[in-house]
C-alpha cells in the first residue's frame, strides 16, 4: 500500500513541477513568439535569447508590493486566486501523459503515466473541476468592488458556461467512438486505428476554439479586453495574488493543451509504438506527447498574436448558433458510424 | 479511512447547509451552499457511484449555482438586518417545519428495520447507462420530455416580455 501511494505521489509531483515550470517556459515562447510574429526582437537581454526574463519577471511579482484595496470584501477577496489555483492545479490528474502500462516499479505497477488510472469517470472529473474555474473569476470580480471587474467576471461567466456546452458535445463524440470516459482507454483506441482528428474533424476543430474561449485567450478574452475593462475581474490585484491568476491561466493553457492532444491527436501513441515496450516505449511515449503538446501551445501563441479580439455579441453568437450546432451534427456522424460499424 | 473521509464530508455539510440559511450576505449563503454540494458529492464518491459525484459538481455546483451567483450579484441584494419582529409566521414556521420532517424521517426510520442490501448496486458510468437505457427507459424519456417542456416555458416567459 505504502508503495503505491509513493508511486501517486510520484506522479502527483511529476505533473506538479511539470505545469509550474511550463508557465516560465510559455511566457517565454508568449513574449519571443510575439516579438516573432510583429517583426521585432523581443526580451533578449537577459540571459541567453533572453531565457532568465521570466524567472527575473517571477522574482519582480514576489517583490512587489501587495495592495488590498479598502474597498473589498475581504474573504472572498483572497478566496477567489485560490480557487483559480486549485482548480488549474487539480484537473491534470486524469490525463494520461506517457505509457507504461506494463513497467513496474519497486514491484508495483505503475498502471500508465496517469495519476488517477482507476478513476472510471475519467473526463468527466475534468470537465467537472473545469466548471468550478467560474467561480474564480467571478468571486475575483465581485469582491473587488470594482465597476470594471465586475463587468470582466460577468462576462467571463457567461463566456464560460456558454462554450462549455459545444465543448462537452464535441468530447461526447469522441467518448462514443471510445466506448468509455476513461482517457486512457480513449488513447489506446487511437493507438488501434485512426487518431480523431480525422474522422471528428469536426469536433476536433469545435473542440478548438472552444478551448480558446475556455482558457480566455484571444481572441476570446472579452473577461481582460484591456481596451474596454482596463483588465477585467483581476483589475485590483496586485503581486502574487494577480500571479496567482496569471498562472492559473496559463496552466489551465497548458491542461486543455494536453486534453485536446489526449482526444484527437493520438495521445501519447506515435508510429511505430506497437514494436516497442517497457521503458523504452514509456520514454518515447512520453516524448511524443510532449512534442505534441508544445505544437497545440504554439498554436495558441500563433492564433493570440494574429486574430484581432472578437465582439461580444460575435462571441455569444458563434458559440450559440455555429459551434453548438456543429458539434451535433458530429455527434449524429459519430453515432451513425459506431452504429454502423465505420468508426 | 472511509469513515475519516466520511465524517469530515458530513459535518462540513451539515454546517455549510446552516450557513447557506442564516448567513446575512446572500453572496455567503450561495457560496456555502457549493460547499454543501461538494460534500454530498464527496459521499456519493464514497458510496462507489462516481458518476453521480462527478454529475452533481458538474451540474450543481459548476453550472446551476453560478447562475444563482449570476442573479444575486446582478441584483445585489441587500445584506439582511436584523430585525426578529419582521415576519413572526415564516420564523415560527421555518423552525416548526423542519423540525416535523425530522421527526417524521426519524420516525419512519426508527419503525423499519433495514434489510441488509440485495444486491450491491454499481454506480459506474457502464451501470448507470445500462440501468438508464434498460429497465428505466420510460422514466428517462419521461424526463427528458419534462425538461423539454420546462425549456419551452422559459422560452415563451422570455419571448412574453419583450
Amino acid at each position: 500500500m505504502w508503495a503505491e501511494l509513493a508511486v501517486t505521489a510520484a506522479k502527483l509531483l511529476l505533473i506538479a513541477v511539470g505545469l509550474l515550470t511550463a508557465i516560465p517556459v510559455m511566457v517565454w515562447v508568449e513574449r519571443r513568439g510575439a516579438a516573432f510574429i510583429q517583426d521585432r526582437l523581443g526580451p533578449n537581454r537577459v540571459g541567453p535569447l533572453g531565457l532568465v526574463q521570466p524567472i527575473v519577471d517571477a522574482v519582480k511579482l514576489f517583490f512587489k508590493e501587495d495592495v488590498t484595496p479598502a474597498a473589498v470584501t475581504k474573504g472572498l477577496y483572497f478566496l477567489a486566486p485560490m480557487v483559480a489555483m486549485f482548480v488549474a492545479l487539480a484537473t491534470f490528474i486524469v490525463i494520461p501523459f506517457g505509457a507504461g502500462a506494463d513497467v513496474t516499479v519497486f514491484g508495483v505497477p505503475l498502471k500508465g503515466l496517469q495519476v488517477a488510472p482507476d478513476l472510471e469517470i475519467g473526463v468527466l472529473y475534468l470537465l467537472a473541476l473545469g466548471s468550478l474555474s467560474v467561480y474564480g473569476m467571478v468571486l475575483a470580480g465581485w469582491s473587488s468592488n470594482n465597476k470594471y471587474s465586475l463587468l470582466g467576471a460577468l462576462r467571463s461567466s457567461a463566456q464560460l458556461i456558454s462554450y462549455e456546452l459545444p465543448m462537452t458535445v464535441a468530447v461526447l463524440g469522441v467518448l462514443l467512438a471510445a466506448g468509455s470516459l476513461r482517457l486512457d482507454v480513449v488513447v489506446s483506441q487511437q493507438g488501434d486505428r485512426l487518431w480523431n482528428v480525422v474522422p471528428q474533424f469536426v469536433g476536433f476543430i469545435v473542440f478548438t476554439v472552444a478551448a480558446f474561449a475556455e482558457t480566455n485567450r484571444l481572441p476570446f478574452d472579452l473577461a481582460e479586453a484591456e481596451t474596454e475593462l482596463v483588465a477585467g475581474y483581476h483589475v485590483e490585484y496586485s503581486s502574487m495574488k494577480f500571479a496567482a491568476f496569471f498562472m492559473s491561466e496559463y496552466m489551465n493553457m497548458v491542461t486543455v493543451s494536453a486534453l485536446l492532444v489526449t482526444l484527437y491527436l493520438g495521445g501519447w501513441t506515435f508510429p511505430g509504438h506497437r514494436a516497442l515496450s517497457g521503458w523504452p516505449l514509456l520514454l518515447l511515449s512520453v516524448v511524443a506527447m510532449l512534442v505534441k503538446i508544445a505544437l497545440v501551445l504554439w498554436t495558441f501563441v500563433w492564433v493570440r498574436w494574429s486574430l484581432p479580439r472578437f465582439r461580444y455579441d460575435q462571441l455569444m453568437r458563434l458559440g450559440w448558433k455555429a459551434l453548438l450546432p456543429l458539434a451535433a451534427l458530429n455527434l449524429v456522424w459519430v453515432s451513425v458510424g459506431v452504429a454502423k460499424g465505420w468508426l | 479511512m472511509e469513515m475519516i473521509v466520511f465524517y469530515a464530508a458530513a459535518v462540513l455539510a451539515v454546517i455549510s447547509a446552516g450557513v447557506a440559511v442564516a448567513h446575512r450576505n446572500p453572496v455567503v449563503n450561495v457560496l456555502s451552499l457549493i460547499v454543501t454540494f461538494f460534500c454530498v458529492a464527496v459521499t456519493f464518491a464514497l458510496l462507489g457511484a462516481s458518476f453521480l459525484a462527478g454529475a452533481q459538481i458538474l451540474v450543481y455546483a459548476g453550472a446551476i449555482l453560478v447562475l444563482f451567483l449570476f442573479v444575486v450579484m446582478l441584483l445585489n441584494a441587500p445584506t439582511v438586518e436584523g430585525d426578529a419582529n419582521e415576519r413572526p409566521v415564516q420564523r415560527v414556521g421555518g423552525v416548526l417545519l423542519p423540525l416535523a420532517l425530522l421527526a417524521g424521517a426519524a420516525a419512519v426510520l426508527l419503525a423499519v428495520t433495514l434489510a441488509p442490501a440485495a444486491a450491491p448496486v454499481e454506480g459506474t458510468p457502464h451501470a448507470l447507462g445500462r440501468l438508464l437505457v434498460g429497465p428505466q427507459l420510460f422514466a428517462f424519456e419521461l424526463v427528458s420530455v419534462l425538461l423539454l417542456a420546462a425549456l419551452v416555458g422559459a422560452m415563451i416567459l422570455v419571448k412574453r416580455k419583450s
